[in-house]
């Protein structure tokens, strides 16, 4: 059995090597392909928003598919850790956001939105991007609690991805420790409040967007 | 057996004192290490391995320790050895407990210690890929790990 020798010491990044919190995130999250259902779909609404009177098409329908696309955004079930017991409880009667028009889906297929309810490791990462592929355009993703956000407590652990941003793009961070079914619903309403703007501003949120950065 | 007693005949067979702390602690030299596993197995009656794990003495090198149980008189046995600076290598007790492969395939896993004799010596808990050995003190937890960190 070879014995292998431990990592050369490599100086980590830090926060002073950066000029500003746009250049850290670009150095930390590659997005993926932007959304090309949507894309094509906004180059046509484009070109018939410039025929006379075409204006009067678009906004309306533009409104109707965002009201549609907010009103019906399923989450993916599936938790990672003690937060996902919160989740649960958000998705239980007592709380209920089967009112906005959340169902809990089994299955990444037909799911809009992915709630990273937990520490995601890096033996997980990997799971975890694969369900975010399988999902179809458009798609969202909260991330929920310190451990997705950031790591949280376990940051300077050798195996925890610090912040799940690193794996899958997110457009909603919910603090919290865990976060309560309040937090998680006052995110989940702030998403749909995204989505409503989803065509209108042609992009994502540019917190999380390098794009728009 | 009373502790008194198994405390008495380390000392008789092993010329170390074994220091009572709620069970009996013994540090053998390396080279004992598994004839001390079988005397305390066969003869203190130390029949369940509870557990092994290791600490990181940087320039002082690696301790392993193990601890096995008689649960019928009750008595505790922890045993302890030092590899010396450098040293890698320690003798598996798999052949006595079979609870010990996994224990051991743990610290290998996160020490990086080499346990000759031992039927599987993977990584058990970090994927097959991983570099390096994290519960080493000059293991670099903030390395940046591809393609996640």
């Amino acid at each position: 059995m070879e014995v292998k020798r431990p990592l050369p010491q490599i100086p980590p990044p830090v926060w002073g090597d950066f000029k500003d919190l746009q250049e850290w995130e670009k150095y930390h999250q590659s997005r993926p392909l932007d959304d090309k259902t949507s894309n094509a779909l906004a180059s046509i609404a484009d070109a018939i928003h410039h025929m006379p009177g075409g204006w009067i098409v678009t906004t309306s329908t533009d409104k109707i598919f965002n009201w549609a696309r907010k009103s019906s955004i399923w989450p993916v079930t599936f938790g990672l850790a003690c937060c996902a017991i919160e989740m649960m409880a958000t998705f239980a009667s007592r709380f209920d956001v089967e009112r906005f028009g959340m169902v809990p889906w089994a299955s990444p297929r037909h799911s809009d939105l992915m709630i990273v309810s937990g520490t995601v490791t890096i033996k997980m990462a990997p799971m975890l991007r694969r369900i975010y592929d399988q999902m179809p355009d458009p798609k969202w993703v909260v991330s929920m609690g310190s451990c997705a956000n950031s790591g949280g407590p376990f940051r300077h652990g050798y195996h925890v991805v610090k912040g799940v941003d690193r794996v899958v793009p997110v457009d909603v961070y919910v603090p919290g420790c865990p976060p309560t079914p309040d937090s998680l619903m006052y995110g989940l309403l702030k998403l749909q409040a995204q989505v409503d703007e989803f065509q209108k501003t042609g992009k994502r949120t540019a917190a999380s967007d390098p794009g728009g950065a | 057996m009373t502790p008194a007693d198994a405390r008495a005949r380390i000392q008789e067979r092993f010329g170390v004192d074994a220091v009572a702390d709620g069970g009996l602690a013994v540090t053998l030299p390396r080279e004992r290490w598994q004839e001390f596993a079988r005397f305390a197995h066969d003869e203190l009656g130390c029949r369940y391995f509870n557990w092994l794990s290791a600490v990181d003495w940087k320039d002082q090198g690696f301790e392993v320790l193990c601890r096995v149980e008689n649960l019928d008189t009750p008595l505790v046995v922890t045993m302890r050895t030092r590899l010396g600076a450098g040293e890698m290598r320690c003798s598996s007790l798999t052949a006595l407990y079979r609870g010990a492969n996994w224990m051991e395939r743990e610290c290998y896993d996160m020490f990086g210690i080499v346990f000759d004799g031992h039927p599987d010596l993977r990584r058990i808990l970090l994927s097959d890929d991983w570099e390096g050995y994290p519960l080493r003190k000059d293991y670099a937890v903030d390395t940046p790990h591809a393609p996640y960190r």
